[in-house]
């Protein structure tokens, strides 16, 4: 008896004791980084913004205003005019009479000359409009200036090159426009958001109103500014922030001809029900839950930063973030230790600092879905793996997650979260890490990480993904077509494929 | 004999390697923005790891002497400025070093074992570093037969550095890859195992003759080798990029690759090193902008 209770006893201890030796990596104090904040004075903020309707800011008849904050620090950064019903019109009238009198009858080498313009401009601006995204967004400032901004450009300069080649782009076709496109965006990439709805619209001869997310309207007004610096004709892009409900005026107003969405599926859903019947054209690109899959025979270095890039970029408000880690059964303890070390040196805070690698959670209403689901997670009985790193006391803020154990029925697994918190699953074959990747009512994008080039043709074709990416993640260019599967919507931005939207053919 | 157990060297079961993914990383880190104290301390940091190096088929007495007394005190005058780690040069002037350098705490590594080619029998190899070693080497920087392991005969290469190893005896031994001959990523990961499982104290990226050389993703790629191993094994492998290290900027990106890599165990002269030559001034001169707020004339330097 007391020989057993011994040896228990000897193996708990020669357990810690491994446990205490066991090799660690430390990642403390040994050299600091000091702060780095991008200067504020950048952004160049005014205390009001009304609505851009007809080539003016004008106050709205609406009368209300509201109060855009940085969530970093919960600090109000400005007031907005919020459209009514009866702006919406007004900006859908100035937005007909433009595309009718002038921008549709305008050659198309010089429509794109103003696209190009805008690009440039965008391109100049692009310290102060980096810095005010990250203001009123909470997004790390490597992020706004080595990505949302370029990009955001790119799209611009892109479409400007297919102003007058569109005969080429839909050979045998005449190819005309559409009249006035109302663009709805979401608050997780608010500038590039804007440019791939406005660019093909511009491009293909269409005029827009645009209405930028709640909580996020500043970068859009600040696109508004820079349409008015190129000279672009009034009324051409109108931009009118406002809530749901100015969505919903933008959405029914019955002279607007096409619809473009991103945002959850739940509102693509009432907007997809809303237009039907009306003839209004509809592009969709929704939510998502897109699949990582790591296979043993993976570069898995390169692939943890793949799977660190694919969540956390943007804290995880990502519509095609790569929210579910796939790992094979072989390498999944290799990974997951490989994981747990980096996600330590992961370095949240304030957004402006430039080595800032995670920064705030975009409203307060945002941070309480993310602790729910987590707190859910849990309950279910998955392992919690969380960065310790300080959270500042003030401010949005949520640490990098991940949680192991995880099935395809915990909820963890299947809802969009948007937010820095992974569902790390394992699989065994192939066949498996196919059909538990597709297992999901969206299908926006996808990961297959393997060194085996043959694999890699195999399984991503198999994917049910608007974007695949293999040996690489959230990889985007204006000329690649992106959009989704299933319940992640319909219709394709960017390339080629994204002109479709924009145009008439016969 | 050697006290440090040779381990067993499994080609097959070396971690694969993604050119871009590695590459986009080492730049990602590049991009971290080191400011005020934090660029202070890292210069600071960084002199003192540097391998302050000449290996010219023209050194003399007179020209390493100088070095020596260079890298005793970078900066004359200001004895908060520390002392490099080590001077390197061939084996006919490591006595001259040793000499020069007595009492500094400054070591003396020397090249050794058919440098740069590693193209000479073993048995002169051998006595290469033997010889280098007897006349005062602390640090012995060993080339390996990069012909052998392109052929995959990896045995070769392995026992050829467990040889040099026990020749070295007490010295430390630094062992060249020369990355920029091995080519692929996939090359130097596992050359980087193969090194450090046949008994390497350091691994060094190149000779400073072939280009290139201590790119970011090789330093990096090299860096992940030495935290697997040492996670494997509890070994602690030391870094040592070369060639082609000018500027503070270049210096200041290797460190912040092993602050975010190895952590906080790796930010000393006893595991991380800097091979080069010009390096030292153009840290001096950063380093003296940071606390007076202007930039130096360069003849306010020395050149030795």
């Amino acid at each position: 008896m007391s020989t057993i209770v011994e040896e228990k006893a000897g193996r708990k201890e020669a357990a810690e004791k491994f446990e205490r030796e066991r090799p660690r990596l430390e990642f403390g104090a040994a050299w600091e980084y000091a702060p780095a904040p991008e200067s504020k004075d950048h952004a160049r903020l005014q205390k009001r913004y009304g609505l851009f309707i007809g080539g003016k800011f004008v106050a709205p008849k609406s009368k209300k205003y509201f109060e855009t904050i940085n969530p970093a620090t919960e600090e109000v950064l400005a007031e907005v005019a919020e459209a009514g019903a009866a702006d919406v019109d007004s900006a859908v009238t100035a937005a007909e009479e433009a595309h009718r009198k002038l921008w549709s009858r305008l050659k198309p080498a010089e429509r794109g000359k103003y696209v190009y313009r805008i690009a440039r401009l965008i391109q100049e601006k692009s310290r102060e409009l980096a810095v005010l995204e990250s203001m009123n967004g909470g997004k790390p400032i490597k992020e706004s200036r080595d990505v949302d901004v370029p990009l955001a450009l790119a799209h611009f300069f892109y479409h400007a090159g297919w102003a007058d080649k569109l005969e080429y782009a839909f050979p045998r076709h005449t190819v005309s426009s559409i009249g006035v496109c109302g663009q709805i965006i979401p608050w997780n990439f608010p500038l590039l958001m804007a440019a791939w709805k406005i660019a093909p619209a511009l491009a293909c001869g269409n005029t827009v109103v645009l209405k930028p997310a709640e909580t996020t309207p500043l970068t859009a007004l600040a696109l508004a500014k820079i349409c008015q610096e190129a000279d672009l004709p009034p009324g051409v892009v109108n931009i009118l922030p406002g809530a749901g409900e100015t969505g919903a005026h933008v959405v029914n107003h019955p002279r607007i001809r096409k619809i473009a969405f991103t945002g959850s599926t739940e509102v693509g859903k009432i907007i997809q029900r809303s237009t039907a019947g009306t003839g209004k054209r509809l592009t969709l690109e929704l939510g998502g839950k897109a699949a990582n899959i790591i296979f043993e025979d993976a570069p898995l270095d390169q692939a943890v930063e793949g799977i660190v890039n694919g969540i956390y970029f943007n804290q995880g408000h990502v519509c095609c973030a790569g929210s579910r880690l796939l790992v094979q059964e072989s390498v999944a303890d290799t990974v997951v230790a490989k994981l747990e070390r980096r996600v330590a040196t992961l370095r949240l805070g304030d957004p402006l600092d430039k080595n800032t690698d995670v920064g705030a959670i975009n409203s307060k209403m945002q941070l309480e879905k993310i602790r729910e689901l987590v707190a859910c997670g849990v309950e279910e009985g998955a392992d919690l793996h969380q960065s310790s790193c300080a959270i500042p006391a003030k401010g949005y803020f949520f640490p990098p997650t991940f949680f192991t154990g995880v099935a395809q029925s915990h909820r963890i697994a299947r809802e969009e979260i948007f937010g820095p918190v992974l569902a790390v699953m394992t699989f065994r074959t192939p066949e498996e890490a196919v059909e538990k990747a597709n297992n999901i009512p969206y299908g926006l994008s996808a990961g297959v990480w393997t060194d085996k080039g043959s694999k890699i043709f195999k399984i991503t074709s198999k994917m049910k993904a608007g974007v695949v990416w293999a040996n690489t993640f959230n990889k985007f260019d204006p000329s690649s077509p992106f959009g989704g599967y299933k319940e992640s919507g319909f219709g394709r931005e960017g390339g080629v494929h994204g002109l479709r939207a924009y145009v008439e053919l016969s | 004999m050697s006290t440090v157990p040779v381990l067993p060297f499994e080609p097959a079961s070396i971690p694969r390697v993604d050119q871009v993914g590695v590459e986009e990383r080492a730049v990602s880190l590049g991009k971290r923005s080191i400011k005020k104290e934090a660029k202070k301390t890292g210069i600071r940091l960084a002199i003192s790891m540097i391998d302050l190096t000449t290996l010219e088929g023209k050194d003399s007495e007179g020209k390493v002497r100088q070095l020596c007394q260079k890298a005793m005190r970078p900066l004359p005058g200001d004895p908060s400025v520390p002392h490099v780690a080590a001077v390197c040069v061939y084996p006919n002037l490591v006595p001259v070093a040793k000499d020069a350098l007595a009492g500094s705490g400054v070591k003396v590594a020397s090249v050794a074992t058919g440098f740069p080619a590693g193209l000479v029998p073993l048995p002169v190899k051998i006595e290469d570093a033997r010889r280098a070693v007897a006349m005062g080497a602390d640090e012995i920087d060993m080339v390996i037969d990069r012909g052998a392991f392109l052929a995959g005969d990896y045995a070769k290469v392995s026992s050829e550095i467990l040889a040099v190893k026990d020749a070295c005896g007490e010295a430390h031994l630094k062992v060249i890859l020369e990355t920029g001959e091995l080519e692929t990523y996939d090359n130097v990961r596992k050359a980087s195992h193969l090194a450090m499982a046949a008994g390497a104290d350091f691994i060094k990226t190149s000779t400073g003759k072939v280009t290139p050389a201590a790119t970011p993703a090789v330093v990096l790629v090299m860096l992940e080798a030495i935290r697997d191993f040492y996670l494997d094994t509890g070994r602690r492998i030391g870094m040592k990029p070369a060639g082609g290290i000018k500027t503070s900027k270049q210096a200041l990106h290797l460190l912040v690759l092993v602050k975010e890599t190895l952590g906080d165990a790796w930010l000393t002269p006893d595991l991380f090193r800097l091979g080069a030559s010009t390096l030292t001034n153009d840290l001096l001169m950063q380093l003296v902008k940071e606390t007076s707020g202007r930039y130096q004339n360069e003849d306010y330097f020395t050149k030795d």
